[in-house]
């Protein structure tokens, strides 16, 4: 991965996380193990289309909110 | 001796339609607080309901808290309907209808804004300022609201494809505590009424459907059951008595006995 080397700060479901730099948004919800087509995500506050998830990186400071369905009434 | 042919009752229903959308069936049910995942499965399965609400959470990063629900659910089999459930200001109640579509790949959310803790009762300034924005957007808003028939025509006014009114409070189990305020919102309304929180057992869902509304939703009562897939059973027939109780016409009450056998012929 380009650029990769370094380790940036984000938040994430508010948790503040030490995360290798270059990440695409696919390759972060891969590291997390999470599906990429089960979760959405919200990123500064912006949803993201699931197209984008490879074009987006995750940059230092970001605040991520990874959300899905769950049991609800 | 000649006996006489039995007819079967010609009913004639029409299906539940919201947002042009067409559902057979009258049940929606949620799929909050079961002990299990089967038990839901099951649960749904039994209650005949082809709408399901679902909330958006946060996933559990560490993973130990059970998978989302997609995971049991198939949306290709199922409709599933994001709720705002939880939310207690009309910008939440919006983002989170923003992530529910993203989520769930349709334009239908229930709006689902709470003005107070204890009672869960809706509140409606946020409700219909939420609805408003939501509709705009393009949303296909079914509204949670009290059993005020004024909010009731202000939901409609602003586009909402259904209108939800309470029974009871949310997980109360209490019935519906107002069948005359809930018949007023049928009778004052186009668009549909679903009776939305509150009922407890199948004589509850009954009732609610012989008020001529739409439809019911209902989660902790089959939740919260003892024995969940059996109790969504006697939902499903209590919801298709009370409709056809509805289309059916009822007696008219009367005070004192009106006798069943005739008080002519009777012996000296």
């Amino acid at each position: 991965m380009s650029g990769s080397g370094g380790e940036i700060e984000v938040t994430v479901n508010g948790e503040v996380r030490t995360i290798e730099s270059g990440h695409t948004v696919r390759s972060f919800l891969e590291s997390l193990e999470l599906h990429p087509g089960l979760v959405v995500v919200e990123r500064n506050r912006e949803i993201l289309d699931r197209d984008a998830y490879d074009d987006v990186r995750v940059e230092a400071g970001d605040v991520l909110e990874l959300v899905h369905f769950v049991g609800g009434g | 001796m000649t006996e006489m042919a039995v007819q079967e009752p010609v009913v004639r229903d029409e299906p539940l339609v919201v947002g042009g959308k067409e559902f057979r069936s009258r049940l929606i049910v949620g799929t909050g607080k079961y002990e299990t995942n089967q038990e839901m499965v099951d649960a749904i399965a039994a209650s005949g309901a082809e709408m399901v609400t679902v909330a958006v959470r946060r996933v559990d990063l560490d993973r130990t808290k059970e998978e989302g629900i997609l995971y049991h659910l198939d949306p290709d089999r199922i409709f599933l309907l994001p709720n705002t459930a939880g939310c207690y200001t009309a910008e939440d109640a919006i983002r989170y209808a923003r992530l529910g579509r993203k989520a769930g790949m349709s334009e239908f959310v229930k709006l689902e804004v709470i003005g107070d803790e204890r009672t869960l009762l809706p509140d409606v300034q946020a409700t219909l300022e939420a609805a408003k924005t939501l509709v705009d957007e393009g949303f296909t808003v079914m509204a949670y609201t009290n059993e005020d028939v004024v909010t009731a025509l202000r939901l409609q006014d602003i586009g909402v494809a259904a209108v939800m009114p309470l029974a009871s409070p949310i997980g109360s189990g209490l019935g519906l505590v107002n069948p005359y305020y809930i018949r007023e919102i049928k009778s004052r309304l186009e668009v549909p009424v679903i009776v939305d929180a509150g009922v407890g057992t199948a004589s509850d869902a009954c009732v609610t459907m012989e008020q001529g509304v739409d439809g019911v939703l209902m989660n902790t009562a089959l939740a919260a059951a003892e024995k969940p897939a059996v109790m969504a059973r006697a939902m499903k027939l209590a919801v298709e008595a009370g409709r056809l109780a509805y289309l059916a016409g009822r007696m008219p009450k009367r005070e004192w006995a009106v006798p069943s056998s005739p008080t002519e012929g009777m012996l000296e």
